[in-house]
C-alpha cells in the first residue's frame, strides 16, 4: 500500500495510547476535584518535581526494572500465554541470586555472570512448573501462576530467615541476604546535577529489548510464537508443536523475569532484604499492555510509569495523597486496552474497505438499481 | 479457562473410558465419601490427640474462611456460565471490603453490606463494559481491574479514613457487629458430646456444633446463596438464557436472547457476589477494612470454582476444603501436623484405588507421595507456618493437575462474542 | 433431474430487468415481500436493491453462487442484520426487525447453515431457549415443554428425544432439532439456509418430504441453495441472486438447470471431472490399519487402510462427523494415532511430528480455512510462510527471509489469480474464494508429494472452484497423490480416481467413480444399503 496509508496507520496506532492517557488524566482530575485538590496544581507540581535531575535518575532506574518486567510478560502475551507469575518468579530469583552472590567471591565478570545465571535459572525453573502443568495436565497458566505467586511468597518468607539464608542488616531490624561483594556489583553511570547514578544495567534492559525484537520478528522461533498467539489451531496445522512452544516460551519468560531484580540488586541494594521492591510483575503486566508488547512501546510505558511513581513523591508534602498515581496507572491500563481494541476494529474495517475499493475498480458491479 | 488462551487440541492418547464413569456424581456416592472422610479424620484425631482437627471452633473458623472464598467462587460461576472469564474477582472483592467498611462504620453493618455489594457490582460493570461492549480480552481486563481496585481503595482510604478514630491510610475505623445466632439447646448438648472425645461421635458433634453456633447472620445469607444460585441458573428461564450465552452465544442470539444484556447481568452479579465476599471479610471475619485483607481469596475462589467443575455444589466443597486448611492453621499448628497423617493416609487410599483400577502411574505416585507425607509426620513435630499459608495454593495446584482434564467448562467461556457476527 | 426445458421464459442475459416484471403476486397472498434491500459492509456491497416476493404456502427458492449475498439477505429477513435501505413486508404489514426476537414474533423462523445449537444442552433446553414455558413466575416448566416438543415431533414425524444431549446427535438429527426449534415457536414462515449442504441424497429426500408436509399445513418455506437440481425439484418459484442483487424470478417448471446456471453465474457451471487416468503403480501414501481415538476413548477412526499412488486422487465419501476430520488430522500428525502405520513412499512416518511430515512433502488444505489455514490478522506474505516456515524461500538459516517470502507470495498471487491489491493486506480482508486460492497456491509450492485436501472448494465462488479443480488436475498429472475429502458428492465423484466410503470411522465400501451415482454413494454413506453385509465389502451396487 501507499506510504500515505502507512502514515495513517501509524497515526491510528498512536491514537490509542494518546486517547487513553488523556482519558486517564481526565478521570484522575475528576477524582482529585472530588477530593478537593486542584488537578492543575497537582499535575504541575508533579512535572516540576519530576524533571529535577534526582528524580530523572530515579525515573530511569525505575523504568529499567519495569522494562524487564514488561518484556518478561510480553513474550508470553505474544503467544497468548498469560504469565501472571512474573511477580513470584522475579522475587524468588532475586532472593536466591542475592544469596549466591553474597556467599561466593569471584573475579568481577564471573561474579556478575554467576548471579545472572542463578537469577535466570531460578526464574525459568519457577515458571516451568506452570508450563509443565499446562502442557501435560492442561491446567490454565493463569490460575497456576497466580497460585505459584502465593507459594513463592510463602517460600520466600521461609527462606529469608536468619535460620536459613538471611542475616540481620546492621543498624535496623531488617533482615536480608549477605551483601554482595564489590566484584559482584555493577557500577552506575553519573548524571549531571545529582549524586544519583543511573543503573549500569540499563544496558542490560536495552539489550533485552533489542533481543526481544529480533527473536519475535525476525526468527523462525518468533514466527512460530506469533502464529501460535494469533491462531493456535492454524499454528498446529502448520507444524508448530504448541506444547514445545508453551514450554520454551514460559522458560524464556521466566528467565527474563529472573533478571528483573538485577538492576536494583547489583546497582543499589546489593542484598535481598524484606524491603526489596515487590509487585513489579503486576506493574510489568500493565506496562506490557500499555506498550502493546512492542519493545519501543514498552520503553515509553516503562518511562511513563517510572515518572509517575517518582514525581508523585512530592504530592504528600502538598497534602495530596500520592496514591492518585495508582488510580492514574490503573485507569491508563484499562482505558488503553479498550482503546487498542477499538482502534483494531476501526483498522480492520478500514482495510477491508480499501481492499474492496481497490478490487472493484474496473470490474462490473452488480446490476444497476 | 484461558480467555483467548491457546486452545490447541490436547492429544490424549490413553483410553479414558473409565473416567466417564468415575465422573458420575450421585448423592449416595457423596454421602459415602463424606462419611469416609469423617471417620478417617476422627481416627487421626484420636491417634494424635489434636482435638482441633474436628473441634467446633475449627469448623466455625473454617466456615468463616470458606464463605468469602465461596462467594468469590460463585461470582466466578455466574460470570463464566455466561461466558466471561473473571479474574478481576480479587479487585471486585477489594472494592467490597472497602465500600462495606466505609458505609458500615458510618451507617451500620447492613448498609455496609448493601454498599459493599454495590461496590463490587461497580467493578463487575467495568469488566462487563470492557469485555462485552469493547471486546477486550477477559484476562487482560481482569488484570487491569485488579491493578485499579487497590489503587482506588488506597487513595480513598487516605482521603476518607485518615484522622478518623482507628482509621488510617491502610485501614478503616471499627464497624459494628452484624449480629449472630446460635441454635439454642442443640449447641450446648453437642458441646457436651464433643467434650467426651468419643471416636466419631464427638467428631460429628464438633462439626455440627461448629455449623450452628455463633453464626453471623451474613454467613447464613451467604450459605443460602449457593442453593439460590443453583436454582436461578439451572431451574429458571433466566438461568437457561444466561448459561446459553456461555455455551453458544450465537445460538442464543439466533433465538432472540439479548446476549449482551445477559452477559452484563451475569458479570455485574459476579461483581456483586465478590463484593459480598469482601464485605464479609471486613464486617464478619474482622470488624475493619484493612489493606490486603482479601489476600488473594478472589483467586482462590476462582480455583474453588474450577475445582467444583463450574457447579455450585462442587465449588462449595472446594471452598470448604480451602477454608478448612486455613482455619486449622489459625487454630493450632499441632493440628496441622496431625493433618499430615490424614493427607498421607488419604493418598495411600487413593493409591489403592488406582491400583484396583490398574492405573499404575497414579498408584505409584499415590504411594510415593503418601509415604512421603507419613514420613514427614513421623520425623517432625511441627509444620513451618509458611507451608501452612501456602496450603490452599498448593492444594489447588495439585487438584488442578489431577483433575483439569476431566473438568468441563462452558463451551464458549472466555471467547470473544460480537452481535451479528455469526456465520 | 430437472424438468425438460420448455418455453424460454427466463431472460438469459446479464441484465436484470426481468426481476420486477415477474412479480405479479397479489399483495394479500404474499407472505414476505423484500423491496429494494441494500446492505453494505466495509469494502463490499453484500446486497444491492434486492426485490423478492414470496407467496404464502409455497416453497420459494433463492439461488445464487457462494458469495452472491444469499446468507446476508436471509440474516436481514431474520433480524440478525439490518438493511441500509429497503423495506420488508410480512403478511402485508411493513416491519422493521432489530433482533431475531422481532422476526420470531412476526412468525419467521430460520434453520441456519451452521447449526445454532449448544452441544452441552439437551434438545429440550436448546428448543425452549428464548421461548420458555414459565411456572410460578420465573421457574422453567420442563414438563410442559417436553409435552409440547413430543407433540410437534410426532405430528411432523421428526422423531426427536427431548432429553438427549445435543453433542450425541448426528447431523441429520441436529437439523431436525433446528426445524423443531422453529416449529416450537409457531413460525409460519421458515427460512432454510443451505439445508442440504451436509446431507446425503436420501436425507435430502427426507427433508424435502418434510418440507412438503409443512407446505401442506400452509407454511411458507424460503429455501436457500446453490444446488440447482434440488431447487428445481422442490421449489414452487425461484429467485436468482447474482453479485448481491436479484437478477431474475423464474418458474421452475419453465426453466432448465442450464438456463438457471446461466442466470446465476452468467455461464455454465464448472463441472468437476478428470481427463485420462494418470494413476501410477508407485505408492506415495500408505495408510495401514489406522485407528484414532477421541478424548473419551471411543475409536473415531478404526482400522482404516488405503494406498494413494502417484498421480492418483483418492476420494473419501462420508457423512460429516464419521471420522473424516480425525483421519485427516492423524495423517497430518496433529492427532495421535492409537494404532496402525503411515508410510510416505517407503518411509515410515507414523512417529513423525507434523512439521517433519510437512517438510517431507505432505501438503494440507484444511477443512476450516479461517481457523486452521490462515493467520487472519497477518499480511498475506506471512500467510505464505505459514506451514512452510522452516523452508526457503521463507527463511535463511534461523531467520525469516522477508524478501524471499514476499517475492514468492507475489508469485502465488499472480499464478493463482488471488484478487488482492497487495500482499500487505491482512488475510481477513480477502473473500473466501481468494483466501482459498492463496492456500492452494501455498500448499502447491515446494513440490509436495502428497496433498491432503479437505473440502477444498467449500464456500468458494464458481470461479475459484473451477480454478482449484484445474490446479488439482494439473498437480495430479504431474504425479501428486491427493486425498480428497468433500461433502459435495458431485465433486467427489468427478474428481476422484478411486472412491472409498467412511462410515462410523471405518472404510465400508469402495466405489468406481466412473459408474457410481450420488444416490448409490449416499446409501453407502448412511449404511442404508441392504446388500452391504460385510464392512469393507468391495464394490457398490450398480
Amino acid at each position: 500500500m501507499t506510504r500515505r496509508l502507512t502514515l495513517d496507520r501509524f497515526l491510528l496506532a498512536l491514537a490509542a495510547p494518546v486517547l487513553a492517557l488523556v482519558f486517564a488524566a481526565l478521570i484522575s482530575a475528576l477524582v482529585l476535584l472530588s477530593s478537593g485538590a486542584s488537578p492543575v496544581f497537582t499535575f504541575r507540581s508533579m512535572v516540576d518535581f519530576g524533571i529535577k535531575p534526582d528524580q530523572l535518575v530515579n525515573t530511569v532506574n525505575q523504568a529499567t526494572t519495569y522494562y524487564l518486567a514488561a518484556l518478561a510478560v510480553a513474550i508470553g502475551f505474544r503467544m497468548n500465554l498469560f504469565n501472571i507469575g512474573v511477580d513470584g518468579q522475579y522475587r524468588l530469583a532475586a532472593l536466591l541470586a542475592a544469596y549466591v552472590g553474597g556467599v561466593v567471591s569471584l573475579p568481577a565478570p564471573l561474579h556478575v555472570g554467576l548471579i545472572f545465571l542463578v537469577a535466570a535459572l531460578v526464574g525459568a525453573a519457577w515458571a516451568s512448573i506452570a508450563a509443565v502443568l499446562k502442557v501435560w495436565r492442561g491446567v490454565s497458566e493463569v490460575i497456576s501462576t497466580i497460585m505459584l505467586n502465593a507459594v513463592a511468597t510463602a517460600l520466600g518468607a521461609f527462606l529469608l530467615n536468619p535460620k536459613r539464608l538471611a542475616v540481620s542488616v546492621t543498624g535496623s531490624n531488617n533482615i536480608g541476604t549477605k551483601p554482595i561483594g564489590a566484584s559482584g556489583q555493577v557500577p552506575g553511570i553519573p548524571f549531571p546535577g545529582t549524586d544519583g547514578q543511573i543503573f549500569g544495567l540499563v544496558f542490560l534492559a536495552a539489550l533485552a529489548g533489542v533481543g526481544y525484537y529480533f527473536l519475535i520478528n525476525r526468527t523462525r522461533f518468533g514466527f512460530d510464537l506469533r502464529a501460535t498467539g494469533m491462531s493456535a489451531p492454524a499454528a498446529v496445522a502448520s507444524g508448530v508443536s504448541v506444547r514445545r512452544m508453551i514450554l520454551l516460551t514460559m522458560l524464556i519468560s521466566g528467565g527474563v523475569a529472573g533478571l528483573i531484580g538485577m538492576p536494583q540488586l547489583l546497582g543499589s541494594s546489593y542484598t535481598y532484604s524484606l524491603d526489596f521492591p515487590a509487585g513489579l510483575g503486576f506493574a510489568g503486566i500493565g506496562i506490557a499492555l500499555l506498550g502493546r508488547n512492542n519493545p519501543i512501546g514498552i520503553a515509553f510505558g516503562a518511562l511513563l510509569f517510572g515518572f509517575l511513581d517518582q514525581s508523585s513523591q512530592i504530592l504528600d508534602l502538598n497534602n495530596i495523597p500520592k496514591e492518585i498515581v495508582l488510580i492514574m496507572q490503573g485507569t491508563i491500563v484499562l482505558s488503553v486496552v479498550v482503546a487498542y481494541e477499538v482502534v483494531r476494529r476501526v483498522r480492520l474495517r478500514q482495510q477491508q474497505r480499501e481492499v474492496g475499493a481497490e478490487l472493484t475498480v474496473g470490474q462490473p458491479q452488480g446490476a444497476p438499481a | 479457562m484461558t480467555a483467548s488462551g491457546t486452545d490447541f487440541q490436547r492429544p490424549i492418547s490413553t483410553s479414558l473410558r473409565g473416567r466417564v464413569d468415575a465422573l458420575r456424581v450421585t448423592p449416595a456416592r457423596i454421602l459415602l465419601l463424606v462419611a469416609g472422610l469423617i471417620v478417617l479424620l476422627a481416627a487421626v484425631r484420636a491417634y494424635t490427640g489434636a482435638d482441633d482437627v474436628t473441634s467446633s471452633g475449627t469448623v466455625r473458623a473454617a466456615l468463616q474462611t470458606a464463605v468469602p472464598i465461596a462467594r468469590a467462587g460463585l461470582g466466578g460461576l455466574w460470570a463464566e456460565r455466561a461466558g466471561v472469564v473473571n479474574i478481576g474477582l480479587e479487585g471486585m472483592m477489594i472494592l467490597g471490603t472497602w465500600f462495606g467498611a466505609w458505609a458500615g462504620y458510618q451507617w451500620g453493618p447492613w448498609t455496609g453490606v448493601i454498599v459493599g455489594v454495590l461496590g463490587g457490582a461497580l467493578g463487575g460493570l467495568l469488566h462487563a463494559v470492557a469485555t462485552v461492549s469493547f471486546g477486550v480480552d477477559h484476562i487482560v481486563s481482569g488484570v487491569a481491574i485488579n491493578l485499579l481496585a487497590p489503587g482506588l481503595t488506597r487513595y480513598l482510604s487516605v482521603i476518607v479514613f485518615t484522622g478518623k478514630q482507628g482509621g488510617g491510610a491502610t485501614q478503616s475505623p471499627q464497624v459494628r457487629d452484624i449480629g449472630t445466632v446460635t441454635v439454642p439447646g442443640l449447641s450446648d448438648w453437642l458441646g457436651t458430646v464433643e467434650r467426651h472425645h468419643w471416636f466419631v461421635g464427638s467428631d460429628l458433634a464438633g462439626i455440627v456444633r461448629g455449623l450452628c453456633t455463633g453464626l453471623s447472620l451474613l454467613t447464613i445469607v451467604c450459605v443460602l446463596l449457593v442453593p439460590i444460585s443453583f436454582f436461578v441458573l439451572w431451574r429458571t428461564a433466566f438461568g437457561l438464557r444466561l448459561r446459553s450465552c456461555g455455551e453458544s452465544p450465537t445460538a442464543a442470539e439466533s433465538l432472540g436472547v439479548n446476549v449482551y444484556r445477559m452477559k452484563y447481568a451475569a458479570v455485574i452479579a459476579s461483581g456483586a457476589l465478590a463484593g459480598l465476599g469482601g464485605v464479609f471479610l471486613s464486617e464478619v471475619a474482622s470488624s475493619i477494612y484493612r489493606e490486603g485483607q482479601t489476600g488473594g481469596r478472589g483467586f482462590i475462589g476462582l480455583a474453588a470454582m474450577i475445582f467444583g467443575n463450574w457447579r455450585p455444589g462442587g465449588l462449595a466443597a472446594g471452598a470448604g476444603l480451602f477454608g478448612y486448611a486455613d482455619a486449622l492453621q489459625l487454630r493450632q499448628s499441632g493440628a496441622v501436623h496431625a493433618l499430615l497423617l490424614f493427607v498421607g493416609l488419604l493418598l495411600l487410599a487413593l493409591a489403592a484405588r488406582n491400583l484396583l483400577r490398574q492405573r499404575w502411574i497414579g498408584a505409584l505416585l499415590g504411594f510415593v507421595s503418601g509415604a512421603a507425607f507419613l514420613l514427614w509426620f513421623a520425623l517432625s513435630d511441627k509444620v513451618p507456618e509458611q507451608f501452612v499459608t501456602a496450603t490452599p495454593y498448593i492444594t489447588t495446584l495439585v487438584v488442578l493437575a489431577a483433575a483439569a482434564q476431566r473438568l468441563r467448562m462452558p463451551a464458549a467461556d472466555g471467547l470473544p462474542y460480537r452481535r451479528g457476527q455469526a456465520k | 433431474m430437472g424438468p425438460p426445458p420448455r418455453a424460454r421464459t427466463a431472460f438469459l442475459g446479464a441484465c436484470a430487468i426481468t426481476a420486477s416484471t415477474e412479480r405479479t403476486a397479489v399483495a394479500s397472498d404474499v407472505a414476505v415481500d423484500l423491496s429494494g434491500i441494500t446492505k453494505r459492509f466495509p469494502g463490499v456491497v453484500a446486497n444491492s436493491d434486492v426485490n423478492i416476493s414470496v407467496r404464502r404456502g409455497e416453497v420459494h427458492a433463492i439461488v445464487g453462487e457462494n458469495g452472491a449475498g444469499k446468507s446476508t439477505l436471509m440474516k436481514i429477513l431474520y433480524g440478525m442484520q439490518r438493511p441500509d435501505e429497503g423495506t420488508i413486508t410480512v403478511d402485508g404489514k411493513p416491519v422493521v426487525f432489530h433482533t431475531p426476537a422481532d422476526a420470531i414474533s412476526a412468525g419467521i423462523g430460520m434453520v441456519h447453515q451452521h447449526f445454532m445449537l449448544a452441544d452441552n444442552f439437551t434438545v429440550l433446553e436448546n428448543v425452549v431457549l428464548g421461548a420458555e414455558p414459565r411456572r410460578a413466575v420465573f421457574g422453567l416448566d420442563s414438563g410442559a415443554a417436553r409435552k409440547r416438543i413430543l407433540e410437534i415431533s410426532h405430528s411432523y414425524g421428526l422423531d426427536i428425544d427431548p432429553d438427549a444431549l445435543v453433542e450425541n446427535l448426528g447431523v441429520g438429527d441436529r437439523q431436525r432439532v433446528e426445524i423443531l426449534k422453529v416449529l416450537y415457536r409457531g413460525a409460519r414462515i421458515l427460512i432454510l439456509d443451505e439445508p442440504t449442504a451436509v446431507l446425503v441424497p436420501q436425507e435430502v429426500d427426507e427433508l424435502f418430504a418434510n418440507l412438503r408436509d409443512l407446505k401442506a399445513e400452509g407454511l411458507t418455506v424460503i429455501f436457500i441453495s446453490h444446488k440447482l437440481d434440488e431447487v428445481l425439484s422442490v421449489a414452487d418459484s425461484i429467485t436468482v441472486l447474482r453479485r448481491g442483487t436479484t437478477v431474475a424470478a423464474v418458474d421452475p417448471k419453465k426453466v432448465s438447470a442450464r438456463e438457471l446456471a446461466q442466470l446465476m453465474v452468467g455461464s455454465e457451471l464448472p463441472v468437476p471431472g478428470l481427463h485420462e487416468s494418470t494413476v501410477t503403480d508407485q505408492p506415495e501414501l500408505t495408510v495401514e490399519g489406522l485407528t484414532v481415538s477421541s478424548a473419551d476413548g471411543r475409536a473415531v477412526v478404526e482400522n482404516v487402510s488405503f494406498v494413494i499412488h502417484r498421480g492418483e486422487i483418492l476420494g473419501i465419501a462420508g457423512v460429516e462427523g464419521n471420522g473424516q476430520a480425525e483421519l485427516v488430522e492423524a495423517i497430518m500428525g496433529i492427532r495421535p494415532v492409537e494404532g496402525g502405520r503411515l508410510r510416505l513412499g517407503d518411509t515410515d512416518i507414523t512417529a513423525w511430528p507434523t512439521r517433519q511430515r510437512r517438510e517431507a512433502g505432505v501438503a494440507y488444505i484444511p477443512e476450516d480455512r479461517q481457523r486452521h489455514g490462515l493467520l487472519l490478522e497477518s499480511p498475506l506474505w506471512e500467510n505464505r510462510a505459514l506451514g512452510h516456515q522452516t523452508r526457503p524461500p521463507n527463511i535463511k538459516g534461523l531467520f525469516i527471509d522477508r524478501a524471499g517470502a514476499r517475492r514468492d507470495c507475489e508469485r502465488i498471487v499472480n499464478e493463482y489469480d488471488v484478487r488482492t491489491p497487495s500482499i500487505d493486506v491482512p488475510a481477513s480482508a480477502l473473500s473466501g474464494g481468494n483466501q482459498q486460492k492463496l492456500i492452494v497456491g501455498r500448499e502447491m509450492s515446494d513440490q509436495p508429494g502428497v496433498l491432503i485436501a479437505a473440502h477444498p472448494t467449500r464456500g468458494v465462488d464458481v470461479g475459484a472452484q473451477a480454478a482449484i479443480w484445474e490446479q488439482l488436475r494439473a498437480a495430479r498429472s504431474s504425479g501428486l497423490a491427493v486425498l480428497l475429502i468433500s461433502a459435495d458428492l458431485d465433486e467427489l465423484i468427478g474428481m476422484s480416481d478411486t472412491l472409498r466410503v467412511l462410515l462410523r470411522g471405518r472404510l465400508v465400501a469402495t466405489a468406481d467413480p466412473q459408474t457410481v451415482t450420488p444416490q448409490e454413494l449416499g446409501s453407502a454413506m448412511t449404511g442404508a444399503e441392504a446388500d452391504t453385509p460385510e464392512p469393507d465389502a468391495t464394490g457398490t451396487r450398480r
